[in-house]
């Protein structure tokens, strides 16, 4: 094969979009910190500024990685793992303490985050590890490497006290998917990571209905539509008797009783009628179903009644429900205003009033996406939303084209972790995920985040450019 | 892209789905629903902070001492503002446009110094009159920038306890830093109780969102009011004085200055704490407060100052029941132990005085008659013991028992400014005489007198402790708090290391102080009562001696114990046994007996501040 000239290699709409986001996440900085009471064009002391730093030191970082051989990602993964970690582990007892969390290296004036660096150094030592031709999750012994290379991290981090960053790396489940990881572990996790936020944010109630909605798609896909419609009338009709009865008689309990009625006998139905038709089915559905009731009032009880209203509150501001004294979710509120007064168009750029003035906390780190909310409208943001899923499906198709799996399995990582922060961040914004800081890559002001991101996708683009060959 | 897997496009999906429903989220928030929709024009959408109403303040029987009353600020966001008929706004204001140019001034000072902000409500005029508010609500939409905020301010039933309540004041920046909870131009409690118990009286801040035009006008409820936060009232809070009680101790103690603490010995209740002078709370309240503070910090007699909790006196003789005690305790006598004293303690050229009395006595007859040489007796004999090698041991032990008895350190009562008094400790003399001491040196201490010094608060609490025979609550004026509980150290029993038995002969010779035929409080005698007392005539160094009585009553199961202190009021039977007698009176008979009145009115009559030079 002829070699082609690099240009030819690097994946440029890669690129276009990494600028593209750079640069519009700059312009929202630059507003964000815009005065309109006292307009200067350009002040040095400024986030914008500083923020021009960062991306001008980025091209540099960018070049360097370039530069470097793509062996050299595979073969120093390790040592890369073991700095990270040892980084992670000392920032617990050297670091900076900034909103509550450990998690931050001072040193004069440059601020640095080892869980940045651990993202990287995690996503290619488990592409490594992953890569040996053995490699498989049925081995007890892979399995266990896995684990262990994934909780060290995740560990110190937690200990930091920096929930946001730590509950990245969960996000390495889509990686271990295709990599051949069960389906229905998948499909749990992410079911027992809904439930056990769902019950804290809403009534149990609602979490259980959410849970029978569930039950019944997978009865009528695994058995057939009799069996579901006959469990889903005894089951509604048991809810209701008793509701009546209940009524009739004047007691008033709590709606979750008759909820737990009508799943009793609808169960019982399932599993009658599945036993007599021989369809084995019914019975991991039950368990599942009895299983998430259980886990969906012991977390609601545990939250609820075991802990003190302090310890409850620690529980909230943790998962980020409460952050602030005037009340849960003030945040999120001020967010939602400022991005839903932009309109279909915005309020056009530097005219925004919610996003400045400090209604909306965090302006220009985690709450960036309300400037653009405000300023540019549902334009603004339904473009950052088509850039950010167009990259990640880019990437995700890119790895499936290496040849070597080290890259393809890098290229999952780096793919997932942009997809956390992008469903995390926006998420917080407009009240569809809980409150936890952590920023939107390549938009929120900050160096540390910034080349963090940077690095990721980079290092990726630079073994894409090998893809062809066996990289290990 | 024939060899794509299935799992690669279950996650692209996975990647969709959260966009398309990031995407739906967004049009709803920005297209579709309209409450969130403002157009370029600038409409806003506004918050309006509802004040709560602060809990209200009853006493021990339930009688309201603390209310409310409604209150109207008239805010202004700089930002707003328009060029407006100013004239008019003067009139609505009746003020003179001299008066609102300086508004202004004052304003536009405070921008520049970041003191308030251009697009948050500050407020521009304080604490409109009822007549001014109904006016201005009608002009007010002329007006840019301008609204009036609804908040309410305290209202005194009763022209006392100002000391126990403390007032209202606005946060300054330090308590926004400590606290969140406070923005600028909020009220928050100052000294006494709405100090202490700010965070139930309070209550929370309520939180309303309305959409604004152009024009500053309200357009209705923002989503409905669903972002709402209702304004949360404060706890009612119930205190342990009787609000009677302390009005009459308030009368009794007019033209003097002292203070007057009663409590309830088997609780810690405190049933009144008077300081003299005192002053009307209701001059705290509102615009007239600033020129009424600066007036009353002004005051040679410092009105302001909380004696009962913050002056530091010498107890004098009112000590030597407690001597008597620690005496029997340590064993280095018994209740008839007699001792010679003739006119005085006399050791070699030492001289100590005492008034001239009948001699030999025991202990009863000695506390009844404060017979000054037998308590340097007892003092010398407890530190000088063979157990204590050392004079520094000796003290040490003895100073160990007034501290179990609540002397000479905060006793954390709830009021943020208590005196912790002054107990002398062994370090103190060995600096003081360069180690060179004895028990002798000290002697003066037996008597009350000295380096000592508590406060009325102190003196009452001990007195509170012998009356129960060894044991105190630590004083406190909390007695409720609605749906809560009280703090549990209230509710522990204390004890002072001095066992029962012993009080027995000093509570007989208490009784016999205001009863017996050579009492020194004779006019403390209230009829079919068990009244014991220890009158002290303080030395003090600035002037006439401090007038000083401690007394609980009935002897057994006391239900009240006080303290009196009289300014330069000469002997203590002279006007503080008198003073509390009445007030025991009062307590426990609910009047005062007409073979009485004589004392009462001479009392409320006598005068120690404008006499004659």
């Amino acid at each position: 094969m002829v070699q082609n000239n690099y240009n030819k290699k690097v994946d440029w709409v890669t690129i276009v979009i990494y600028a593209i986001l750079v640069l519009f996440g700059w312009i929202n900085i630059y507003a964000a910190n815009y005065n309109p009471e006292n307009p200067v064009f350009f002040d040095m002391g400024m986030e914008y500024a500083k923020q021009l730093i960062w991306i001008s030191a980025s091209m540099v970082l960018i070049w360097v990685i370039f530069m470097t051989d793509s062996k050299f990602y595979v073969a120093f993964s390790n040592i890369l793992y073991g700095v990270a970690v040892f980084l992670l582990f000392s920032v617990i007892f050297l670091g900076k303490e900034i909103n509550g969390a450990k998690s931050w290296f001072e040193l004069g004036p440059i601020r640095f985050q080892p869980a940045e660096l651990a993202k990287i150094a995690t996503a290619l030592t488990l592409a490594r590890m992953m890569s040996r031709h053995d490699f498989t999750f049925k081995k007890f012994k892979n399995l266990a490497s896995i684990i262990a290379i994934w909780a060290l991290p995740v560990l110190c981090i937690f200990l930091q006290n920096d929930t946001g960053s730590a509950l990245v790396f969960f996000v390495f489940i889509l990686p271990f998917y295709r990599e051949g990881l069960p389906g229905s572990i998948l499909v749990f996790g992410l079911m027992g990571a809904i439930v056990s936020v769902l019950t804290l944010v809403y009534p149990p109630y609602s979490v259980l209905a959410l849970i029978i909605v569930g039950a019944l798609v997978a009865l009528f896909v695994k058995t057939d539509k009799k069996i579901t419609g006959i469990a889903l009338m005894y089951g509604v009709g048991a809810f209701a008797i008793v509701l009546g009865l209940f009524y009739i008689v004047g007691l008033n309990l709590r709606w979750e009783l008759f909820m737990l009625v009508g799943i009793l006998a609808f169960s019982i139905v399932v599993l009658i009628k599945g036993f007599s038709k021989k369809i084995k089915a019914v019975v991991p559905i039950a368990i599942f179903m009895w299983g998430a009731v259980v886990f969906t009032f012991s977390s609601s009880y545990f939250v609820n009644d075991v802990l003190s209203e302090y310890q409850r509150n620690r529980v909230y501001v943790l998962l980020g429900f409460k952050d602030d004294p005037l009340g849960a979710g003030y945040n999120v509120n001020q967010s939602k205003i400022a991005i839903g007064s932009g309109g279909f168009s915005g309020k056009g750029y530097l005219q925004g009033t919610q996003t400045k003035f400090d209604f909306v906390p965090e302006q220009s780190t985690d709450f960036i996406f309300c400037t653009v909310g405000e300023e540019w409208g549902y334009l603004g943001t339904l473009t950052v939303v088509i850039l950010f899923v167009f990259l990640m499906i880019r990437l995700i198709f890119l790895a499936e084209k290496q040849h070597s799996s080290f890259s393809r399995i890098y290229g999952y990582c780096v793919a997932s972790i942009f997809f956390y922060h992008f469903t995390i961040n926006i998420g917080m914004t407009i009240g569809l995920a809980p409150v936890i800081g952590i920023p939107l890559p390549f938009f929120s002001y900050g160096g540390s985040s910034l080349w963090g991101f940077t690095t990721l996708l980079f290092i990726f683009l630079k073994l894409d450019t090998n893809r062809s060959e066996l990289i290990r | 892209m024939e060899n794509i897997s299935r799992r690669t496009i279950v996650i692209a999906l996975i990647f969709i789905f959260i966009g398309i429903t990031f995407a739906i989220k967004l049009f709803i928030l920005q297209v579709y629903d309209p409450s969130y929709k403002f157009s370029a024009a600038n409409n806003t959408q506004k918050e309006i902070i509802n004040f709560p109403a602060r809990g209200l303040v009853y006493d021990r029987n339930g009688k309201l001492i603390v209310s409310n009353q409604a209150d109207y600020d008239l805010m202004v966001v700089p930002r707003e503002l328009k060029s407006m008929d100013s004239l008019d706004f003067c009139n609505a204001l009746e003020i003179s446009i001299e008066d609102l140019r300086q508004l202004f001034a004052g304003m536009r000072s405070r921008l520049r110094n970041r003191k308030i902000s251009r697009i948050k409500p500050s407020v521009f005029y304080r604490q409109l009159s009822a007549k001014q508010y109904g006016y201005l609500q009608e002009k007010l939409y002329k007006y840019d920038g301008f609204f009036v905020q609804r908040r309410t301010l305290r209202k005194y039933e009763y022209p006392n306890a100002a000391h126990i309540l403390g007032y209202i004041s606005e946060v300054g920046a330090s308590d926004i830093k400590k606290d969140d909870y406070y923005i600028s131009g909020d009220y928050h409690g100052k000294n006494g109780i709405e100090s202490t118990y700010e965070n139930f009286l309070r209550g929370e801040k309520g939180y309303k969102y309305v959409l604004v035009d152009v024009h500053g006008r309200e357009k209705g409820a923002f989503r409905d009011g669903q972002s709402d936060i209702p304004a949360k009232a404060g706890k009612d809070i119930k205190l342990t004085i009787d609000v009677d009680l302390q009005q009459y101790g308030e009368q009794l103690m007019q033209n003097k200055i002292g203070a007057i603490v009663a409590l309830e010995p088997s609780t810690g209740e405190i049933l009144s704490l008077v300081s003299a002078p005192h002053f009307d709370p209701s001059l705290l309240v509102g615009k007239k407060r600033a020129g009424n503070f600066a007036a009353l910090n002004a005051d040679t007699l410092k009105p302001l100052f909380n004696r009962a909790i913050m002056g530091r006196y010498p107890p004098g003789s009112t000590f030597k029941p407690l001597m008597g005690a620690i005496g029997l305790q340590e064993g280095v006598l018994t209740p008839e132990t007699k001792y010679e004293c003739n006119g005085g303690y006399w050791v070699g050229r030492f001289h100590q005085g005492c008034h001239a009395h009948y001699s030999p006595w025991d202990l009863r007859k000695a506390i009844a008659n404060s017979c000054n040489a037998y308590f340097s007796q007892i003092f010398r004999s407890v530190i000088d013991q063979p157990k204590t090698s050392t004079v520094q041991d000796g003290f040490e032990l003895w100073k160990n028992y007034l501290v179990n008895f609540g002397l000479g350190y905060k006793l954390g009562v709830d009021f943020s400014n208590e005196d912790r008094g002054f107990i002398p400790n062994s370090d103190y003399y060995d600096k003081w005489y360069n180690k060179s001491w004895s028990s002798l040196t000290v002697v003066s201490l037996a008597i009350g007198q000295g380096e000592l010094g508590t406060t009325p608060i102190q003196m009452a609490n001990m007195c509170a402790a012998i009356g129960n025979e060894g044991y105190y609550y630590t004083p406190h004026i909390i007695k409720e708090i609605e749906s809560d509980t009280i703090p549990s150290k209230y509710k522990a029993k204390r004890a002072t290391g001095i066992d029962k038995e012993n009080f027995e002969p000093i509570k007989d010779g208490m009784e016999m102080a205001v009863w017996g035929d050579m009492g020194t409080a004779g006019l403390a005698r209230i009829p079919d009562l068990t009244i014991c007392g220890k009158t002290g005539t303080a030395q003090n160094p600035h002037g006439e001696d401090h007038s000083v009585f401690m007394a609980f009553a009935p002897k057994e199961n006391p239900q009240i114990a006080i303290a009196v202190y009289v300014e330069n009021g000469g002997y203590g039977s002279t006007w503080a046994a008198p003073i509390a007698s009445l007030m025991v009176e009062k307590y426990l008979n609910k009047e005062v007996h007409s073979s009485r009145k004589w004392i009462e009115k001479r009392m409320l009559e006598g005068d120690l501040v404008h006499g004659s030079e």
